[in-house]
Parts: C-alpha cells; sequence; structure tokens
C-alpha cells in the first residue's frame, strides 16, 4: 500500500522501506527546539535522568520568545537557565533578545529548517513548518529532554485527512481564513492524531505566508502535523535562506487518506472564531454587532511580513477607534526592521496603534496586552479558550489580519473590504 | 496498580490553558504550580482534592498548548488517574512520559458522575463505578507504552537502553 507525505517522511528517518498507520517507530530527528518556558523543564529533566551531553549542538533550537524581554523576575531565571545551558552545550540556534522572534516565524525565516526534514517542538505550533514540506510536530519537555540527549524520539505513525484545495483566495481573506473555515467544518478534535495533508491546483495560488499560518494551526484541529508538498514557491523560499539541500518526498498516488475534505479557496470568506473554541467559527459579516475593547495583530499564526503590510494597507492613514488598544507585535526582529523601513511602523504610530518587539505575550496571557473582566480582542492569534488572554471573563476572536485591522477602525469586528 | 478515589467531572475540550493557566508559567516548580490546577473552570478543584481521586472528561482532554505543565500539576495534585473519552495527542504522550496513568475509555466517562467513588485497576484497564456498581473496559496501552510507564516514564525508559 502507498504511503502518505508524512509517512515517507518518517519512513526515512526511521530508516525503514515503508510505514503505516499506526506502526510504532523511532526517528531520528533533524531539529529540536524549545522555548523559555518549555526548555527550563526538558534541562531539569535532563540533568535528572543523568544526561551530560547533548546529541547535536547543530540541531538543537532554543528560542527565548514567550515572556521576553523579561516579563518579571521568575521570566528572568527561567531565560537565564535557557541562556547558561545554550552557552554550557554551545547550542549554534540559541537566539537571545536582539536576535530572537517568534520561534516559528524565526525558524523557518532563518533557513533552520527545510523540506524533508523530521522536526520536534516543545511548543504545540510546532507543526508550522509543514509548510515547508517537512514532518514537523509539537510535543512536550520530557520528549524535548529525550530529543536532546539521543537525537531520536518515538512516533506513532499517523494515518492522514487530505485537503484538496482549488481556485484561488479573494483578495479580502488570507491563510488565516482557510485555516479556520477547516478548523470550524472539522472541529478541534476533527483531525485527533491524524496528518493534514493539503493538496491541489490551489495549493501554487497560496503564498508561504499564507501555506505557514494554515499548518501552524492544524494543532488546533488535533493534529499531529499539517503538510504542504513541495513546490516552486516552496524552493524559491528556501533558496539563499536555508544551506542544506530540500529533501522532496510526495505522497503515493495510491496513499490511503481516511477522507479527503474539498476546499474551493475562490469560496473562503473572512472568518472569525467566537470564544471560547477555535472551532466556533462565523463569518465576519454576522459578527458586526460584536463591540470590543482590543485589538492584537501578531503571534507565530500571523507576525509575517504579509500580515504586517495587510495592517499597514487597512490602517495607513486611518485613525483606530477611540477606546480601542490596538497592540502590533511583527514574529521576528528581521519582520520589524523591514516594518521600520518602509514606513509602515511610523503608519501603525500615527493611526494609534502601539508596536511591541517580537513576543508571544498577549496570545498566551502573559503579558503585553491582558484583557480585564468583560473585555474583548480581536486577535490574530491561535486560540480563544477561557482565561487565555487575561481574566476568565474575558472573550478572544480570533481572524486574518485584514480583519482584525478592519476591525480597530471601527471598534467592531469588521468584514475587510474587497481593494 | 489499583487506586481508588472520589470523582471530578468535567466536559469535552478542557484545554491546557485551564488546566493550568500560562500566566504561572514564568516558574517551572511543580509545587507552585499545582496550587492552580484547574482554576479557570474549578476554582474548588485544588481544595478539594484527595490523594488517588480521579478526573473524568469528555473528548480531546488536553488540547491545546503543549505544555508538560498541565499533567505535572495533575500528578503534583495527587490526583489518581484522569480517563476521559479521548485525550489531545501532545498531552497523552506528555502524560505517558512523566508517569500520570490515564485511561480512554467513552462508556466509563459518559456514565460516570462527579462525587461518584471510583476504582481502577491499571493491570487489567477495569473501571470500577462503586457507586452504580457498573464496571468498564480501557483501551489497554501498546506494549511499547507499558514499557515506557514500567520504567517510570519516557527518560527512565531511555537510560535502561
Amino acid at each position: 500500500m502507498g504511503m502518505t507525505m508524512t509517512q515517507k517522511i518518517l519512513a526515512s528517518h526511521a530508516s525503514l522501506p515503508s510505514v503505516s498507520a499506526g506502526q510504532l517507530i523511532s526517528a531520528k530527528l533533524d531539529m529540536v527546539l524549545g522555548n523559555d518556558i518549555t526548555t527550563p523543564v526538558a534541562i531539569n529533566e535532563f540533568k535528572k535522568a543523568g544526561f551530560s551531553d547533548v546529541f547535536d549542538k547543530d540541531k538543537i533550537s532554543i528560542v527565548l520568545d514567550h515572556f521576553v524581554p523579561n516579563k518579571d523576575i521568575k521570566a528572568a531565571e527561567q531565560s537565564k537557565q535557557c541562556r547558561q545551558f545554550a552557552c554550557e552545550h554551545c547550542i549554534s540556534h540559541f537566539f537571545d533578545v536582539g536576535k530572537m522572534g517568534i520561534e516559528h516565524a524565526l525558524l523557518p525565516e532563518q533557513g533552520i529548517v527545510c523540506a524533508g526534514d523530521c522536526i520536534i517542538g516543545a511548543d504545540s505550533h510546532t507543526c508550522t513548518y509543514g509548510a515547508l514540506g517537512a514532518f514537523s510536530t509539537g510535543v512536550g519537555s520530557t520528549d524535548m529532554a529525550a530529543g536532546l540527549a539521543t537525537g531520536t524520539a518515538w512516533f506513532k505513525v499517523p494515518s492522514a485527512i487530505k485537503f484538496e484545495l482549488s481556485g484561488k483566495l479573494p483578495e479580502n481573506c488570507s491563510g488565516k481564513d482557510v485555516i479556520l473555515t477547516i478548523i470550524g467544518m472539522i472541529g478541534v478534535d476533527g483531525a485527533l492524531y491524524k496528518s493534514m495533508e493539503f493538496c491541489g491546483e490551489g495549493v501554487s495560488s497560496l503564498s508561504m505566508d499564507d501555506r505557514l499560518c494554515i499548518c501552524n494551526m492544524a494543532i488546533e484541529a488535533g493534529a499531529k502535523n499539517g503538510i504542504f508538498p513541495v513546490d516552486k514557491t516552496t524552493l524559491k523560499y528556501l533558496k539563499g535562506r536555508c544551506v542544506r539541500e530540500p529533501r522532496i518526498f510526495e505522497a503515493d498516488k495510491d496513499a490511503e487518506y481516511e477522507k479527503t475534505v474539498k476546499i474551493d479557496l475562490s469560496q473562503i470568506k473572512p472568518t472569525v472564531s467566537c470564544p471560547h473554541l477555535p472551532e466556533n467559527t462565523k463569518p465576519a459579516s454576522e459578527l458586526s454587532d460584536i463591540k470590543i475593547d482590543q485589538v492584537v495583530i501578531g503571534s507565530c499564526t500571523n507576525g509575517r511580513m504579509e500580515d504586517m503590510e495587510a495592517a499597514y494597507k487597512t490602517l495607513k492613514g486611518k485613525k483606530i477607534a477611540d477606546g480601542i488598544r490596538c497592540i502590533i507585535i511583527p514574529a521576528t526582529m528581521q519582520i520589524y526592521r523591514e516594518c521600520v523601513e518602509k514606513g509602515y511602523v511610523t503608519a501603525f504610530i500615527d493611526a494609534g496603534a502601539v508596536v511591541s518587539t517580537p513576543t508571544c505575550g498577549p496570545c498566551l496571557g502573559g503579558y503585553m496586552g491582558i484583557l480585564a473582566e468583560g473585555e474583548r480582542c480581536v486577535a490574530t492569534t491561535n486560540r480563544n479558550f477561557v482565561g487565555r488572554m487575561g481574566h476568565v471573563k474575558s472573550e478572544v476572536y480570533l481572524a486574518s489580519p485584514q480583519t482584525a485591522a478592519a476591525s480597530a477602525l471601527t471598534g467592531y469586528i469588521t468584514t475587510p473590504g474587497r481593494k | 496498580m489499583k487506586i481508588q478515589g472520589s470523582v471530578f467531572k468535567y466536559p469535552d475540550n478542557v484545554d491546557t490553558d485551564v488546566i493550568i493557566p500560562a500566566r504561572y508559567l514564568n516558574t517551572a516548580k511543580a509545587e507552585e504550580l499545582a496550587l492552580h490546577c484547574m482554576e479557570d473552570i474549578d476554582k474548588d478543584f485544588v481544595k478539594k482534592v484527595q490523594p488517588q481521586d480521579v478526573m473524568v472528561a469528555g473528548w480531546n482532554f488536553g488540547c491545546g498548548s503543549s505544555r508538560e505543565h498541565a499533567p505535572l500539576v495533575i500528578k503534583t495534585c495527587k490526583t489518581g488517574c484522569v480517563i476521559a473519552k479521548s485525550f489531545a495527542r501532545i498531552f497523552y504522550r506528555n502524560a505517558i512520559n512523566i508517569g500520570l496513568p490515564i485511561l480512554e475509555c467513552p462508556d466509563a466517562a459518559e456514565e460516570i458522575q462527579a462525587g461518584d467513588r471510583v476504582s481502577v485497576d491499571f493491570d487489567t484497564g477495569v473501571i470500577t463505578d462503586e457507586t452504580t456498581g457498573k464496571t468498564y473496559k480501557a483501551e489497554p496501552f501498546p506494549p511499547f507504552i507499558q514499557n515506557i510507564i514500567k520504567a517510570g516514564g519516557l527518560l527512565a525508559s531511555l537510560k535502561k537502553e
């Protein structure tokens, strides 16, 4: 029987001629990732188990991104522990304040992850790199510790759902609207333990930033990973960033899928996930009476350059509505710098927004935009669980950068216009 | 191994943000974190939970973040076991890796009520609701995972190798 794209990557990394769904394997890892929240737990476990050396200092990334610049003394201690471990083990890809970015925007940007890789990260949104044609999945800190020590991880080979994309997105929609629509269709456990494999002629119309955003939220459907085929867009993106040669895997023609979901991109509408689950989706047009207090544009889901461009196009020369706090967070220092150079930051400030250096802060209710009781936020982030961004009685509405920026101008959830 | 305790019942899609809110994740100290276990959906849990008590929940328990702090705080509260209709995959891995007993059993998770006394036999996967007298059989773990659990977690099993 044929293999899916994910199964082929896993077979290759387990040095097996073939694998099938449900099989337990041990796979070699090309990259092990952790952040300032999950790495300290991994370091403690690594030491407790008596390991002294990491498997490969060039195949480990430690990115301080959740609570940096340090939000308080305890966060500072966690950063310090990561910094000391990285120094002690000469970790090549250690990113501290000044160099850091939100991990899932930073690693692709810096060419650290490549097509065909097998990657684990102690962060659930590690599934992002499937956009580059890699197998990449989120794990916990103990798995990270085991990965640091051995360079391997155990996996149960996943079955897959095929998403066949056709057509082209309307101009007021982006990858975010695609993935929110899909999660609304299949639910927050609709792809539990499975791969979400995207294919079809519609893929070529999606930019790399769209694909990164779509794979990023595969976990919000419960998936083990999301993955796109490698095409011209992928190779163009990798060229000049990644020094390693991309390894291209393709699903077999007779690969088995649990089901096929057809998505016509031209029919996608600006979509919003209402509190308190990402599957509670509605067209933005049905939510125009929802009054908001805050807008956040950023995160590992939507803090990339195209997201900043979308915010800029909507906000330039306009004013954010009275009473609305608008927080814009470019996801990496390179994106931040490009926003400065292109005049986006000036336009954002003139519109009445604040621009923060890269951080995951508000997305998980850490800092930099916590909500009070009864407050509502439209955010380009990825989760709207109870208390996710602050008070248990606050509300988060997930949306695209286009929708978030349009909502900042009116103070209500607003459908972005067609240009 | 057997445990017996009282049931705390929770709905579908209990996420890691309510198991341990991220605002407390500026520390990795389990005892400190455990004071806030479930606080955003059940303020009384930490006050009421007794050693070996059992969490019973619906589909997709532990969805959301990869934070291992989530199974860790449940374990640190001395919870004996979590029974759910299904678990989110990272939570499932994490629970096995750190040695928090979990069982998938949709029927038990549907029928067992809050406050019931429940006993669980991990060797056989048999769950008994002592209050109603009804028994349920959970899916056993594959041998590979049983070996991790027997060794006392993933790292202990790796050290053995």
